[in-house]
């Protein structure tokens, strides 16, 4: 209200938008969803901390799947490409997508890097995201499925502590499970914190060094091919 | 730290109302963040004062409610005490409230014409 300056009266309007604020991102989410089923490719997100083992996981994958199926990735990383490089060392037809200081991808990122990437005759592509256990859960990439890799060091309460990324999971990979002998670790205890914040958890016991657990992993990932 | 992308988002936002209304200038913004969005409000608060120097924010307060979480059983309409097991009636609960990262208002002071 402006009673002084002679400038005319004003009201406050209400305008209401109900929007939700990452539409932005949820659009071009939906537009690379458009992309990866036109192709006939399966997108998966892979997430999980720093360190959860989600290279080593890829690379036994490939190995694993080598003469059956093409692979493709993006990997995101706050300052170098040495994941893209070890996926490509595995077979893997890898970018990097280095994201500075930003602690997730988005679907802005991924979309930039598949111009820089022969993509569409690949039969599984994975989004390796950025090592973190919050921020990427929020962001859609467009993927057919989240997948969240959790290592057997990192404790049995992390999916009760993080339970953002654990709803938004449609598979929890148990990695390093070579690590097992060495370690007091419940696996039921972490079943249990699953089934607390996922509505259908899902887990899968891998190891990247042995191989354990990859065949049935792998199989997962079959039974979602478009 | 993507409360900061999330304020852009919510100032680019802002200006596309602006813009809708000529002359019109944000003085609230009324915004409705869930517990399991992943978003700190703190956080939000901090990189919204950062961000909304000469922006359409510029004179806007930003108020925010947090949003609970809740799990409810489809089948018979129950809400589950918080952290139980995810399953009721023999099947998943689903998310009722607690995802929510929603700009839900904006309160426009408009010139009288």
């Amino acid at each position: 209200m402006c009673d002084d300056c002679g400038c005319g009266d004003s009201e406050l309007v209400p305008v209401h938008v109900h929007e939700h604020l990452l539409a932005d991102n949820d659009a071009r989410a939906a537009h690379l969803r458009e992309h990866f089923a036109e192709a006939g490719v399966l997108a998966i997100n892979l997430m999980g901390s720093p360190g959860a083992g989600k290279t080593a996981v890829l690379e036994q994958t490939s190995r694993a799947l080598a003469g059956r199926y093409r692979l493709g990735a993006v990997s995101g990383d706050l300052a170098t490409d040495r994941d893209a490089r070890r996926l490509e060392a595995a077979g893997i037809r890898a970018r990097a997508i280095t994201t500075g200081s930003a602690c997730h991808l988005d679907a802005r990122m991924v979309h930039d890097a598949l111009h820089h990437l022969d993509w569409r005759d690949v039969d599984l592509f994975f989004i390796e995201n950025v090592g973190n256990l919050v921020c990427p859960a929020i962001y859609d990439l467009g993927q057919a499925a989240n997948v969240v890799a959790l290592s057997v060091t990192e404790g049995e309460d992390k999916p009760i502590k993080y339970p953002v990324m654990f709803r938004k999971a449609d598979l929890v990979l148990l990695t390093k499970i070579d690590l097992l002998p060495h370690l007091d670790v419940d696996l039921a205890a972490i079943r249990d914190g699953l089934a607390r914040v996922m509505p259908e958890p899902r887990m899968i016991a891998v190891s990247g060094k042995t191989g354990a657990g990859i065949g049935e992993w792998i199989a997962w990932l079959e039974a979602r091919r478009p | 730290m993507h409360e900061y992308s999330i304020v852009a988002s919510l100032v680019d936002r802002v200006q596309r109302e602006i813009d809708a209304h000529p002359g019109a200038v944000a003085r609230r913004l009324h915004v409705r963040i869930g517990e399991l969005a992943g978003v700190e409000i703190d956080l939000l608060r901090t990189a919204y004062d950062t961000f909304r120097a000469r922006s359409a924010c510029a004179d806007a307060e930003l108020a925010i409610e947090r949003i609970a979480t809740t799990w409810r059983c489809k089948a018979c309409g129950r809400d589950l005490p918080a952290g139980a097991i995810l399953r009721c009636c023999g099947r998943p609960a689903t998310l009722a409230t607690g995802d929510e990262i929603v700009l839900e208002r904006v309160e426009l002071e408009v010139p009288d014409v």
